[in-house]
């Protein structure tokens, strides 16, 4: 293009008139936040009740005393975190595998992966721990691991069973064609899956598998139920000390602050699949 | 004989789609599967690579029976290339990634001659700078071409191509249909079902009408397009006129 567009007189208006529109919009919205926001602060804090609420949950003295318990408790949610989700994650993928093989050779395979994701999606997570971190070591047998490990194996067993479950739906939602594709090429099965079909799969749905990492990162928490001591175990012992509940709110601070970078990479890895699809179309 | 089939048949159900088919294909020939949809040109390709295991009936590669079961199917698909109609190239690889790969792992070839066998084809079929591109980036026309050079790079013995051009906007065939005749003179052997009559006439040795999943009429392109003997022949290839392909 050698001269520059000028847009018409009627564009103009056109482009006069959206904004104009715009600024309505964003002026009404910022009013009506302003009157929720300010009705809420009113009702709260004019409630009858406030001042024993406020000293009893937001007591900032409290909350710096608590902090250090609450974030070594936090320290091992993190640790715990890393861990389980890799070995979930990894679990999850072959199960999701073991799910789509095919022929009577692998029977036992699949019906062993088939039975394991229906029991550990059903059973509630709670049940799964106190099995594993109290009937486990009633076993005494020799080289028993500790609770904080069983604790952590249970979490891998029953998310292991959700992210199947997501991995396998990638894996069916990658088009039959491909695989043909693949095969005509010479690839193995194992070729196949392992360059062509996983890859795809696993990018599909990468989505719902960080939104499942979301929902880990509050359930290793459960693990304090059978003793170690997590951010909101840590919180409890500090509450039961100072006869207040500040600790609750300083560790639910931090756990929405560990979440904000996940859920953040969450929704940037979503939006960035959906442009890449409208992309593709 | 470079591909032998004898006797094939194929039924999906109740409905069969092979019936009995026999052809025999020469090294250097290239031979095109015209007829109705429905005919079991795909199948028939389909079946000559083992994607689609056939109920009766052998099929020879070089004088082997690759439909006897103790054949091993990855060894047999090494020595075939298939094209597909709606490309199937691998939306997460690059171009150049799409052709290396089965190089690369099946036929564990160096990475510097597989890079360079590429680079050479895709040169010669004018997408050296798409190399690294992904194929989204790409016009139908250059995916197909590209998952034509995906196919030779494996040095195949024979070609199957499945109406290659069907997804194809019109003015995009041209380039495609351009690169097999350049495949035809190289002296590749093919098979390609194709709904192009105009192509088939120039580039096949022999067309061969399939009707029912059988071969109702073969020969050279300018006796079966031109001068079919049988009705049905004539039926379809009137059709074809009259929807303006021929």
């Amino acid at each position: 293009m050698s001269e520059q567009h000028r847009p018409s007189d009627l564009h103009l208006g056109r482009i006069a008139y959206r904004r104009r529109q715009t600024v309505r919009s964003v002026l009404l919205a910022a009013l009506s936040t302003a009157v929720v926001g300010g009705a809420l602060v009113i009702g709260v804090t004019g409630a009858p009740g406030w001042d024993r609420v406020k000293g009893s949950f937001f007591d900032l003295d409290i909350a710096r005393k608590a902090f250090p318990q609450v974030i070594e408790g936090l320290w091992l949610n993190i640790r715990l975190l890393v861990v389980c989700t890799i070995a979930a994650l990894a679990l999850g993928l072959l199960v999701a595998v073991a799910r789509t093989l095919r022929g009577p050779v692998f029977f036992p395979l699949r019906a062993l992966a088939t039975g394991y994701t229906y029991t550990f999606r059903g059973l509630p997570l709670i049940i799964v721990l106190y099995v594993f971190t109290l009937g486990v070591p009633g076993l005494r047998l020799q080289g028993m691991p500790s609770v904080l490990v069983l604790g952590g194996a249970t979490l891998v067993i029953v998310y292991g069973a959700y992210l199947a479950e997501v991995i396998r739906a990638g894996i069916e939602s990658v088009h039959p064609s491909q695989l043909a594709a693949a095969r005509s090429l010479g690839l193995t099965y194992r070729q196949t899956m392992r360059h062509v079909v996983l890859p795809q799969a696993v990018r599909r749905v990468t989505p719902a598998l960080l939104n499942d990492a979301v929902a880990l990162q509050k359930d290793v928490g459960l693990v304090s139920l059978a003793g170690p001591i997590d951010a909101v175990r840590a919180a409890q012992i500090d509450s039961a000390y100072y006869t207040n509940f500040t600790p609750y709110i300083v560790a639910g601070v931090l756990f929405v602050l560990l979440a904000l970078p996940l859920i953040g990479v969450t929704d940037w890895v979503t939006l960035r699949a959906a442009r890449r699809q409208s992309a593709g179309a | 004989m470079l591909l032998s089939c004898e006797n094939v048949r194929k039924t999906f159900g109740s409905t069969v789609v092979l019936d009995n088919l026999s052809l025999q294909v020469d090294e250097h020939e290239v031979v095109a599967l015209i007829g109705a949809s429905g005919s079991g040109k795909s199948t028939l390709l389909r079946c000559i690579n083992l994607l689609t295991e056939i109920d009766d009936g052998t099929i020879r590669l070089d004088d082997e029976d690759i439909t006897d079961p103790k054949a091993n199917p990855d060894q047999v698909r090494r020595r075939i290339g298939m094209v597909f109609q709606s490309y199937n190239l691998f939306p997460h690889m690059s171009v150049l990634r799409n052709i290396t790969l089965a190089p690369d792992k099946v036929h564990g070839r160096g990475a510097v001659e597989i890079r360079q066998q590429a680079m050479q084809w895709l040169e010669r079929v004018g997408l050296a700078d798409k190399a690294d591109s992904y194929p989204d980036r790409l016009s139908g026309g250059q995916q197909q071409r590209v998952a034509i050079v995906r196919a030779l790079v494996n040095s195949p013995r024979l070609l199957l191509l499945d109406e290659v051009t069907s997804a194809l906007d019109p003015e995009l065939v041209g380039e495609v249909l351009t690169m097999i005749r350049g495949l035809k003179d190289d002296g590749m052997t093919m098979v390609l079902a194709t709904h192009e009559m105009g192509f088939a006439r120039q580039v096949a040795d022999r067309v061969v009408f399939l009707d029912g999943g059988r071969v109702l009429e073969a020969g050279p392109p300018s006796q079966v397009l031109g001068d079919p003997v049988e009705p049905r022949t004539r039926q379809f290839l009137s059709r074809i006129i009259e929807a303006g392909r021929l």
